[in-house]
């Protein structure tokens, strides 16, 4: 028997960042499949020129700084794949590019890369695409079964009560509406979810609390809770956007309030704001937040819970 | 390394080693408010170079009669004649550049650039070395926000100095000619000149060796 001597940690895990991402690609799986079924081919170029685009951005960036090429962290792929699900099944395919660009470049690689980004890389994004082409980013089209060629667009089912009207509790379940690839299908969402739970790559707090408050403000708001809840893309934004985890807190307490505060301003942006949906601007609202939070509302370190303060 | 003594000195260390935009980071609030494109950079830029030479040069003049207890407000006073010059100039002789600029020409009144040099160098120095200061420092500003407009030009709008560049099929970034893009190219700017700083100093080092 061989002893050796080393410093801690002894005792290690095999979950890595690959091994994270692939299960939040994995989570994902659903959501992709769904949107390509209801928008067909269009969604599929959407989606395939976003990851594609992060994935050779993160590796140029990597070799011109004369880095390390960490593509292999599927964590750039995972920013595309978001990105690609949070644009309408019409968006360009430069749109998709530049998103992906500023995601990979802007965001994260100029910020220290992974890890170090001070705010969700595919949400900010988002955010930078809907400012300046808003026309593009809310083109919506009504959702055509594979593999029908012609789309027809039409508003968003929060921009137009009478659009909400056409769609049944089970269609905004499903999918069956217009709206963004990735944010349709409800139920292929929560299997995500369901998943990621069960794999525990991302604890029940921030996603139930986030649609907990969000439900709760939208029932005082609007009356319709269900509704609010089953459209936009606020399920996609709490199951995959909030919980990043470099962008949201370490401690449960901080993780609470954070999840709180995006409900929150979600529920706000929707029925007082300009824009017609709210979960970009508040999911980088909280992000910034997030460092305040961990500074004031420290975890507990392991293995000091009921030892005195020392004075 | 450049002598600040004497003339050259002093116009050059103004518009690259002490830039007041990208080096000292002064004046940030016109850098970033009213840098939508490349003709509001160098109304503004050439405006503030006006009110920073004659206020160097008159406070620079006054250095020795003005107590040292009540030298701020003494050179506002100074600082504020000459912006009310060049507000009037404007409005009479460019008055589309005087409505696009608005608030900020009175707001030079307040500009760190203006007030840091008559504290920092004309309060110290002869009229003539304080005026080549001004005239450096100003054309420092001028070139660095002419370069900040240019680039939040050309992909906000499509356009530098209201030429077409891109064509007509070009949808523009919308973000860049809002707050948000001049922060994103301010940093962006901040980022590049400090490389090439670095380097500049890096080789530098080792010619000396």
């Amino acid at each position: 028997m061989k002893l050796y001597i080393s410093t801690p940690p002894h005792i290690r895990t095999n979950k890595d960042t690959k091994r994270i991402m692939l299960d939040v690609i994995i989570a994902l799986l659903p959501t992709t499949l769904a949107g390509i079924y209801f928008f067909g081919y269009r969604a599929a170029i959407v989606l395939a020129v976003a990851c594609v685009t992060a994935v050779l951005a993160e590796f140029i960036w990597q070799k011109l700084a004369h880095q390390p090429v960490r593509t292999g962290d599927l964590s750039a792929l995972v920013t595309g794949l978001i990105l690609g699900l949070n644009l309408p099944p019409t968006a360009p395919w430069w749109l998709a590019c530049i998103g992906s660009i500023i995601a990979i470049i802007l965001v994260k690689q100029l910020f220290g890369g992974i890890g170090h980004n001070f705010m969700n890389p595919a949400m900010a994004a988002r955010g930078v695409l809907i400012v300046s082409w808003p026309a593009l980013m809310t083109a919506y089209t009504l959702p055509s079964v594979f593999p029908a060629l012609d789309a027809v667009t039409s508003a968003t089912i929060l921009s137009d009560a009478q659009v909400a009207a056409n769609y049944t509790y089970m269609d905004m379940f499903l999918g069956n509406i217009p709206g963004s690839i990735g944010e349709v299908s409800k139920a292929a969402i929560l299997l995500g979810l369901l998943y990621m739970l069960i794999r525990g790559v991302v604890s029940w707090r921030i996603p139930v609390v986030f649609m907990g408050v969000f439900a709760a403000l939208s029932a005082i708001f609007t009356g319709d809770a269900l509704s609010a809840c089953l459209t936009g893309g606020v399920l996609f934004g709490a199951v995959f956007m909030a919980t990043d985890y470099t962008t949201s807190p370490m401690s449960r307490l901080g993780q609470f309030i954070y999840a709180a505060g995006c409900g929150l301003m979600v529920a706000l942006i929707r029925n007082f704001g300009a824009y017609p949906e709210g979960v970009t601007f508040a999911i980088l609202l909280m992000n910034i937040v997030t460092p305040l939070l961990d500074k004031y509302i420290k975890p507990r370190i392991y293995g000091t819970k009921g030892a005195k303060k020392n004075a | 390394m450049l002598d600040k003594s004497t003339a050259k000195g002093v116009f050059i260390n103004g518009i690259l080693n002490e830039n007041p935009t990208f080096r000292l980071v002064l004046g940030t609030c016109p850098t970033l408010a009213v840098t939508t494109s490349a003709m509001n950079g160098i109304g503004m830029g050439i405006a503030a170079t006006f009110v920073l030479v004659g206020s160097n040069a008159v406070i620079s003049l006054l250095r020795n009669f003005i107590p040292d207890k009540v030298r701020i407000p003494a050179f506002i006073v100074i600082i504020c004649a000459f912006v009310t010059m060049i507000q009037l100039l404007m409005q009479a002789f460019v008055p589309s550049l005087y409505e696009s600029l608005g608030m900020f020409i009175p707001l030079i009144v307040v500009n760190c650039i203006i007030l840091a040099r008559a504290e920092a160098f004309a309060s110290k120095n002869t009229v003539f070395l304080s005026a080549v200061d001004g005239v450096g420092m100003g054309l420092g500003f001028t070139l660095a926000i002419t370069i900040m407009g240019c680039i939040r030009e050309l992909f906000g709008n499509g356009t530098i100095f209201g030429f077409n560049v891109f064509g007509q099929g070009y949808d523009p970034m919308l973000i860049m000619i809002l707050a948000p893009g001049g922060f994103i190219v301010f940093g962006l700017m901040l980022g590049i000149v400090n490389a090439l700083t670095n380097r500049k100093q890096k080789s530098g080092k080792e010619d000396a060796v």
